[in-house]
């Protein structure tokens, strides 16, 4: 057969650097994962907001320009919660601090926990979105049949982009699978910080 | 990888079962296994491209069946004959058997069969990894094929099986859905390695690179982007695993994961893979234009940085597929654009093969009816291309027949004419003889017939807001889709020609001489006609003038 050892080296020396290229590829796919979520929180795309709460700045109250804030709630498969907002949308200048009380009612009888996840439409606006206080940066415990209500406090940053009146804020529930250890752990935690 | 020199003694290898894959090795030629074993352990590339071409037929009659279970139910208004959930199963099988199980694999075939050929190889650079990689499919798809029969049913989700519906509301066939197709990419990688370790490494002394034949170039960047996208494919399905069997939320918005994030990696992988089934094409039908224009192709140079330009642009161009997820404004703008600058080096190509017409001395042989049938209709599957390119535009095509009918346009007589094309043109170097010429005839006009009938009203539906992937329709879709389906069926008809047109041509017909067409100029018209099993031993002088100058 007419293959000759100098072919031989440079398929041996192709197969390598084709293998190299490959495993590189495969592990890019795994590193976009992280990638995506840093991109994403710096530029506020796909609406994912800080899940931390940050201190309200207390800047001039731009009272020449009024911004619609719209509340969806949404319920979610294997959670038998309700979730309801004290209204539905309310009209806000830049720079102010708002509160909207949001309740939380678990129609089951069983205690269980779950997790109100928030996006933010348009994904422009969630940079300038500021939450000082939420029920989504932690998980929730509700007992059968309770019912609690909790405040959302926020504040619009001033340099929200001219174009922007209407921010809607959506929040969909999920379920929290917690074991019996995660559980002893958090409420160790609770105990802690009282 | 065990060194390929000839054995000390090739009697020691004349036993059938010793000689197994290896017989082909020694320079005296044993008589190779009799039966499955040869077809099994064969690592002859002429054998293995073969095996490659008739699986993809099988599946090509496979898919199309699939296909024609969905315009039976859509032929009229209402759900007649088959359950939602089963008609959810049959368009999600036939687009992932078409793509992954019909037309790679028929690329694949030609590029075995081909490009030894055409740089004057004695054979691939890797012959046994190149039996596994075709070894590989039929498990693969034998796996796949199996999801329909198990409980729940097969895949439902649609080719693209986007998150979460393929993991959090998927059928429990979905793990065997991802094995499959990670044996399928495993099975492309390896080929697509081999295609590049044989084109850089083996080809005849003082052929550069620049003196290739188009298919070889074309096939060279396929295999790269092969190489570059399969693994992030088997990225994302080993997250889709993970998510459905190990807990982890990839794509699961309740444990922090993203939809959108599936939607951004797959088409990262998916829009390059549409150019991997489009680019052999471009090199096919630039072998045949020539040919039977009787005229070297013009801009040969130009056609080779095209087809560079067009696989670097595919890398930025994933989320025209995604323009209604909420994109920001630049994205959708950047999107839009790069879409569109597509169409340059595309557009290239299209007046190169017609300028290669102009002024040519041109007959109409089969091969040639179907590569002018490609360029035609290709083109005008770009164009709705670049209509769906318009982002705002798109917001109302969006998920619509009008996609459908584009893409189909670009793969049917776009993809699939161009290997017609190619198995028309080289079944005289297969066989020995010319395939029938009133059979192919009819063939042609028989499926271009039946490819407009059933792919241009989907245009109009589209247009009109029929949407894609639904086993219903209102009422004033129905004539659309009653053309389209009986479309559909006479296409389906007519590739039993293609068939018949197959089996006689292996059977006996015209005999053709080494050279089988006039034009022809490539390394492979000089070897006898039928290509004997071991070509090339004695690597080939290569004149420059007898092609590209």
């Amino acid at each position: 057969m007419g293959i000759d050892r100098a072919q031989r080296d440079g398929v041996n020396k192709t197969v390598i650097r084709s293998v190299a290229a490959l495993l590189g590829m495969f592990a890019f796919a795994f590193a976009l994962v992280p990638l995506y979520d840093v991109f994403c929180k710096v530029t506020g795309l796909n609406g994912k907001v800080d899940t931390t709460a940050q201190a309200i700045v207390h800047e001039e109250v731009d009272q020449t320009r009024f911004v619609t804030v719209q509340f969806i709630t949404r319920g979610s498969a294997g959670l038998p919660w309700q979730m309801s907002v004290a209204t539905r949308q309310m009209r806000v200048h830049p720079g102010q601090t708002a509160e909207v009380d949001f309740t939380f009612t678990n129609n089951s009888a069983i205690e269980s926990w779950g997790r109100a996840v928030p996006s933010v439409s348009p994904s422009s606006a969630t940079t300038h979105l500021r939450k000082v206080s939420c029920f989504c940066f932690q998980e929730q415990q509700l007992q059968g049949e309770e019912r609690l209500t909790i405040p959302l406090v926020f504040q619009l940053a001033k340099d929200l982009p001219e174009e922007i009146n209407t921010i809607t804020l959506v929040y969909t529930l999920y379920p929290v699978q917690r074991t019996p250890l995660q559980t002893a752990y958090n409420n160790h935690l609770a105990g802690d910080n009282t | 990888m065990a060194p390929k020199l000839p054995p000390h003694n090739p009697l020691q290898h004349s036993s059938t079962a010793v000689a197994g894959g290896q017989s082909h090795e020694g320079h005296a030629h044993h008589t190779p296994p009799k039966g499955l074993l040869r077809w099994l352990l064969t690592t002859n590339h002429k054998e293995i491209g073969s095996l490659y071409l008739i699986f993809s037929l099988t599946m090509f009659f496979v898919g199309g069946i699939f296909a024609l279970v969905v315009r039976a139910e859509l032929f009229q208004p209402g759900l007649q004959l088959v359950e939602p959930e089963f008609f959810n199963q049959m368009t999600t099988m036939h687009g992932l058997i078409m793509v992954f199980a019909a037309v790679m694999p028929a690329f694949t075939g030609l590029a075995n069969w081909m490009i030894p050929l055409q740089i004057g190889a004695p054979d691939m650079a890797l012959p046994r990894l190149n039996n596994f990689s075709f070894w590989l499919l039929p498990v693969a798809f034998a796996l796949l094929l199996s999801t329909l029969l198990m409980p729940g049913g097969g895949p439902n989700f649609g080719w693209t099986f986007y998150a979460p519906l393929s993991t959090t509301y998927a059928p429990a066939s979905t793990t065997f859905f991802i094995l499959a197709l990670h044996i399928a990419g495993i099975s492309s990688i390896l080929g697509a390695i081999n295609i590049i370790a044989t084109i850089l490494n083996m080809r005849a002394p003082g052929m550069r690179m620049m003196d290739m034949p188009l298919f070889v170039w074309t096939w060279l960047i396929t295999a790269f982007l092969l190489i570059a996208v399969m693994p992030v494919l088997a990225g994302v399905i080993t997250m889709m695993l993970m998510d459905i069997n190990f807990g982890t939320s990839f794509f699961d918005a309740a444990g922090g994961g993203d939809p959108v994030l599936f939607q951004h990696l797959f088409w990262f992988f998916g829009h390059p893979e549409v150019y991997i089934m489009i680019l052999p094409a471009f090199g096919i039908v630039s072998a045949i234009i020539p040919t039977f224009a009787r005229k070297p192709l013009f801009g040969y140079a130009s056609m080779v940085y095209a087809t560079a330009a067009i696989a670097l642009l595919s890398f930025l161009v994933w989320a025209h597929h995604m323009f209604i997820v909420g994109l920001p404004l630049t994205a959708e703008l950047f999107f839009m654009y790069s879409t569109m600058l597509i169409a340059v080096p595309t557009g290239v190509k299209v007046f190169n093969w017609v300028t290669t017409l102009f002024r040519g001395s041109i007959s109409f042989e089969p091969p040639m009816l179907f590569a002018l049938a490609f360029v035609v209709l290709f083109t005008i599957g770009g164009f709705s291309g670049l209509m769906l390119a318009i982002a705002p535009a798109d917001f109302q095509y969006h998920d619509t027949y009008f996609v459908v009918a584009h893409f189909h346009y670009v793969l049917v007589p776009g993809a699939i004419f161009a290997i017609m094309a190619g198995v028309y043109y080289w079944l005289p170097k297969w066989t020995g003889h010319y395939p029938n010429e009133r059979l192919a005839q009819c063939h042609f006009w028989c499926s271009i017939i039946g490819v407009n009938l059933t792919f241009f009203p989907m245009h109009f539906a589209g247009l009109a807001g029929m949407p894609r992937r639904i086993p219903d329709y209102a009422l004033q879709f129905a004539d659309f889709n009653l053309l389209s389906s009986i479309g559909a069926f006479f296409f389906g008809a007519s590739q039993l020609l293609f068939v018949l047109v197959i089996v006689l041509c292996v059977r006996g017909g015209q005999k053709a001489p080494a050279k089988a067409w006039e034009g022809a100029v490539d390394l492979e018209w000089s070897v006898p006609s039928p290509a004997p099993l071991h070509t090339f031993e004695t690597p080939p002088v290569f004149h420059r003038a007898q092609t590209h100058e």
